[in-house]
């Protein structure tokens, strides 16, 4: 985002990873929503976005941020199981994140958090989220609809209209790694329908949307 | 870009611990470690880049470079600066972020009667 307008550091904007755009059916349903009611909650499980806060609190929402994918990254979570394979304490994740009451937000934006979260945390983080949404609560979320390989390139979503997505390339510092030594994260896995039904199987309803950059936008109602 | 610090108000610096409840009536920059809780009323409070606070902070505006963990509740503005790790809601009525900046928690702005405060 442009912060000081009048920086003339070439450097520092050339490094900025180029940004492209999608429309997006789901969150041109989720705008509706927000028209039509004040005070919303809105839960953004991306990368802290300038563009999102600003969407949601301009229209006079209130948004919460927090960045689940990087925060499973956390190498204090990983542990040995009893046959001495590394795992993720999926306990331990979910007493330190989404920690709210019961029944707080209208929305959440998971983005594509599923495809690119460790394969254990998947079902206990949408068991969660089901916990701390509204019923009627509307939830987004993005799948790969054949598998990109794991190196498929991880994005970020900063919403800039009502159903226009900005995507920006999403880099994190690997656990133990230094901060300058950023990579995508890895695509863990594909969902097909009957996956991501099962996963949202406590939810009320869920709606496929199909797009042409092989990706599908599901929006789910608690 | 960091915002330096200009020499005008209180200055903790980064080999400075605090534990306790810190008020003034001049702008403060804290580039130390200060946990408990800030109010600085009408002023500005600064988290440098070596900054690591863990307090509930009340003041006029707030710009942090460095970490910060409890509620931010800031009368005018709310600047993250790209190194900015914050951990906790934020409720202002102006809020403009850098791209890096890191935020854990709520963001609720208080309208001004009759005015528009979007996040910039």
């Amino acid at each position: 985002m442009k912060f000081f307008r009048s920086s003339s550091n070439q450097d520092a904007v050339a490094a900025v990873p180029q940004k492209l755009t999608r429309r997006s059916s789901g969150m041109g349903e989720i705008s509706r929503l927000l028209k039509s009611q004040e005070g919303l909650c809105v839960l953004d499980m991306g990368s802290t976005s300038a563009s999102n806060i600003r969407f949601f609190t301009g229209r006079g929402h209130k948004n919460y941020s927090e960045d689940l994918l990087r925060s499973s990254l956390d190498p204090a979570l990983r542990i040995q199981d009893s046959a001495g394979n590394a795992i993720v304490d999926s306990k331990k994740f979910l007493d330190e994140n989404l920690v709210y009451t019961n029944s707080k937000f209208d929305v959440v934006l998971c983005w594509n958090l599923p495809d690119y979260m460790e394969e254990s945390l998947v079902k206990p983080t949408i068991d969660r989220l089901w916990s701390v949404m509204k019923p009627g609560g509307y939830l987004l979320a993005f799948f790969h609809t054949r598998d990109a390989g794991p190196d498929s390139t991880c994005y970020r979503y900063h919403v800039t209209d009502t159903d226009m997505l900005e995507m920006q390339e999403v880099k994190f510092a690997a656990p133990g790694r230094p901060a300058s030594d950023k990579q995508s994260p890895r695509l863990q896995r594909v969902f097909n329908n009957r996956h991501i039904e099962t996963l949202f199987r406590d939810f009320a309803s869920i709606k496929f949307f199909l797009a042409r950059d092989a990706i599908r936008e599901v929006l789910v109602v608690r | 870009m960091d915002a330096p610090h200009t020499g005008e108000g209180a200055n903790i610096g980064k080999s400075v611990v605090i534990k306790g409840e810190l008020s003034g009536s001049e702008d403060l920059y804290v580039d130390g470690n200060v946990e408990g809780k800030i109010e600085l009323r009408n002023h500005r409070l600064t988290v440098g880049p070596n900054g690591n606070v863990k307090a509930d902070v009340s003041a006029k505006s707030v710009v942090i470079q460095g970490k910060l963990e409890g509620t931010v509740n800031a009368s005018e503005r709310v600047e993250l600066r790209k190194s900015a790790v914050v951990a906790g809601d934020v409720t202002t009525q102006r809020i403009a972020m850098e791209e890096g900046a890191f935020l854990k928690g709520k963001v609720d702005i208080q309208r001004e009667a009759g005015k528009a405060a979007p996040a910039s």
